[in-house]
């Protein structure tokens, strides 16, 4: 394996590749990792990767994600590039040192694929796992492609570094993860000119001989946390515009959100991750005949751009957001989190609320088209969520 | 004594003002361990009484730079910091995890294990004062045979006996596993000298009572601690690989183990049988340990 035979090239890559080749060009320095279905194959062609020396980290095999995280939370705090991947259990495992990476304000990049929560066991795509994290303090992107992925994964690093915020990059399982698509890989120069070497703020130094993450009081906990909140507002321009610098670079750019074709839609179709891709062929199909609707892709889930899926949704005068996932008891949490942004607005427009697709059931593009039948259908929606597809 | 002043002539790493118990074991164990590793070292904290004594923000009484961290990470972080450490070259500076008994025989023993197992290059040094003391005085898996804690209350003291920590870290094979003692400050010093000139994974279990949850007087530290020593409950000893056993100190005359019960609350309720029980049990851990340093390799 030799670096210019697989970078600076097109190639056909299934999505954890994608992050295995971002995670080598963004020069991660310390990885550590701990085998799960559908995550695997991330941690595989990385620790081929350092084993050829093309990815000059230390890789250290833990025994739990917990430990994963926390031997990348060692590391960056060490002042060093730390990169981990993970799914499902692995995540739900990792939590308790999720709130340690935001709190210590550490820019740790973690991939997770999106995979269902047991019991009973399932390998396959829902976003509960990543979700369930969503209060920890972590940036979440959601992907759509494989190329979205590896640009997500070089853009995460850029990202988490300049606000001091661990980052999620996230891929549904096998949809994207075991999928193979031609991807562009950039050139690790290209990459070098886009990602500086990493320049800690905060570090272990023997010649400055702190402490750090003690017995905080309440005198000054609330500071602290409120310093978080302010490096996620920080996020929400610094996402954009790395975003922005990346498309210059490399001629491709996702946006925080993207509208498609929004801009005279009736109704406007929420999606996030690969669901996003199907409901693109729908919308085409719907508009060439003549019927008006649109999509709107979220990649940025948090920090929420909240006035930019605000501007954007009060151009139609229906919504439906399809979430693949749900908080047992209230309804799904894509769609919750859309509502909550339309409480102060000066016009709310319907919010539908359909949860598909759970535990990797296919999400067929007649499912979107019925779900756009419905809405155009009615007025308002009659409950909080339709259960698509459930045979109950 | 001149042994321990030459041993102690070191530059202070701890500084006055310290948040622990009057005649707190683990205070007094940390200090010994950093005269012994000097200022290029870096300590992980992860919950325990340390997570107390260092000083709440943004006090902290160490020159040393400190990472604290979550209860059952004690030896993964400290591998962690160690990978960021070495990939910097800055492969001189050494990585202490210091961890409670709790944080090392229940809850951190996964990561322990698995930071063994792959033999990282850090110092793991296990505090052990018998119980969870900072969330005042729970059993542990540490805390002897019939203790009293509050959760083995008055009429159920704890019933089983206590996790031999020292054996299964060996069975890993690391390349340096010892017990030390605040009762033995030189022999504390000496082993934790020798820890820093090894690659891999050294182990190094600490006696480091706490008069609070013992219930004794705080100035019965070093005597409880010696006493330990002299009746052969907590033997001072070294292995080498994982095999091969020294003892470091016999005592001139073994004494019984009533000795050391007696000074202590916690085994107040002990009947003359119950003690019987224990001094066999010692005797027989004793004996074990010996045939163990005599085996030829």
């Amino acid at each position: 394996m030799k670096l210019n035979e697989i970078t600076g090239v097109k190639k056909v890559v299934t999505g954890n590749h994608a992050v295995s080749y971002g995670v080598l060009l963004a020069r991660a320095q310390v990885i550590a990792a701990y085998p799960i279905t559908p995550q695997t194959q991330i941690v595989e062609l990385l620790s081929e990767f350092c084993a050829t020396g093309l990815l000059k980290a230390k890789f250290i095999k833990v025994e739990s994600e917990h430990s994963a995280m926390a031997a990348c939370v060692g590391a960056s705090i060490s002042g060093v590039r730390a990169f981990t991947a993970t799914s499902a259990q692995g995540l739900a495992l990792m939590h308790e040192m999720l709130h340690w990476a935001v709190g210590a304000r550490l820019p740790i990049v973690v991939a997770n694929v999106n995979r269902a929560m047991g019991p009973g066991w399932s390998v396959w795509t829902d976003q509960n796992d990543s979700l369930s994290q969503r209060d920890v303090g972590m940036i979440q992107l959601y992907c759509e492609s494989n190329q979205e992925v590896l640009d997500t994964t070089i853009q995460s690093f850029k990202i988490a570094e300049k606000v001091l915020l661990p980052v999620m990059v996230i891929l549904d399982a096998f949809v994207l993860s075991h999928t193979s698509e031609p991807v562009d890989i950039p050139t690790l120069e290209e990459v070098d000119a886009f990602l500086p070497p990493y320049q800690p703020r905060h570090y272990l130094d023997i010649n400055n001989p702190q402490a750090f993450g003690g017995l905080t009081s309440p005198d000054h906990y609330y500071e602290i946390r409120m310093k978080i909140e302010i490096a996620h507002q920080e996020a929400l321009k610094v996402a954009k515009k790395v975003d922005e610098e990346f498309k210059e670079r490399f001629g491709r750019g996702y946006g925080l959100i993207e509208p498609y074709y929004c801009d005279d839609a009736k109704v406007i179709l929420v999606t996030s991750g690969t669901i996003t891709g199907t409901a693109r062929e729908v919308i085409d199909e719907e508009r060439r005949k003549g019927r008006k609707v649109g999509l709107l892709k979220i990649r940025l889930f948090r920090p929420t751009p909240k006035d930019e899926i605000k501007e954007v949704l009060l151009r139609a005068d229906k919504i439906a957001v399809i979430d693949r996932n749900i908080s047992f008891g209230h309804s799904g949490i894509f769609a919750q989190e859309i509502k909550s942004i339309f409480y102060n607005a000066y016009r709310k427009p319907p919010i539908f609320d359909f949860i598909i697709g759970l535990g990797g059931r296919d999400v067929r593009s007649e499912d979107i088209k019925e779900i756009i039948d419905y809405v155009f259908k009615k007025d308002y929606p009659t409950e909080d969520a339709i259960f698509k597809g459930v045979r109950l | 004594m001149r042994r321990w002043q030459e041993a102690s002539r070191t530059e202070e790493l701890m500084n006055s003002g310290h948040f622990a118990c009057p005649g707190c074991g683990g205070a007094l164990a940390m200090r010994l361990v950093l005269k012994a590793l000097g200022k290029k070292t870096i300590v992980v904290i992860p919950a325990c009484c340390w997570s107390i004594i260092d000083g709440p923000f943004p006090l902290h009484c160490l020159r040393v730079p400190v990472y604290h961290t979550a209860f059952e990470t004690a030896a993964i972080m400290a591998s962690g910091i160690k990978a960021g450490m070495d990939i910097q070259g800055k492969e001189d500076i050494k990585v202490l995890a210091f961890a409670g008994d709790g944080g090392t025989a229940d809850i951190g023993i996964q990561a322990l294990s698995g930071a063994c197992e792959r033999n990282d290059d850090i110092i793991y040094a296990c505090y052990d004062n018998e119980a969870y003391m900072n969330t005042g005085i729970q059993r542990s898996s540490a805390t002897p045979l019939l203790a009293w804690t509050t959760t083995t209350p008055e009429g159920t003291p704890k019933g089983e006996p206590k996790k031999n920590m020292v054996e299964i870290v060996a069975a890993h094979r690391i390349p340096y596993t010892a017990t030390a003692s605040v009762g033995f400050p030189e022999d504390l010093i000496t082993k934790f000298k020798k820890a820093k000139e090894i690659k891999g994974l050294k182990y190094i279990h600490i006696y480091a009572p706490c008069p609070t949850g013992w219930r004794m007087a705080p100035d019965l530290l070093i005597k409880v601690s010696q006493l330990a020593t002299e009746t052969c409950i907590f033997p001072l000893y070294e292995i080498e690989d994982g095999i091969r056993y020294r003892i470091n100190y016999f005592p001139k005359e073994k004494l019984p183990v009533r000795e050391y019960i007696k000074i202590q609350g916690r085994f107040s309720h002990l009947t003359e049988k119950e003690i019987g029980l224990i001094q066999k049990k010692v005797d027989f851990e004793w004996d074990l340990l010996n045939k163990k340093a005599k085996a030829q390799f």
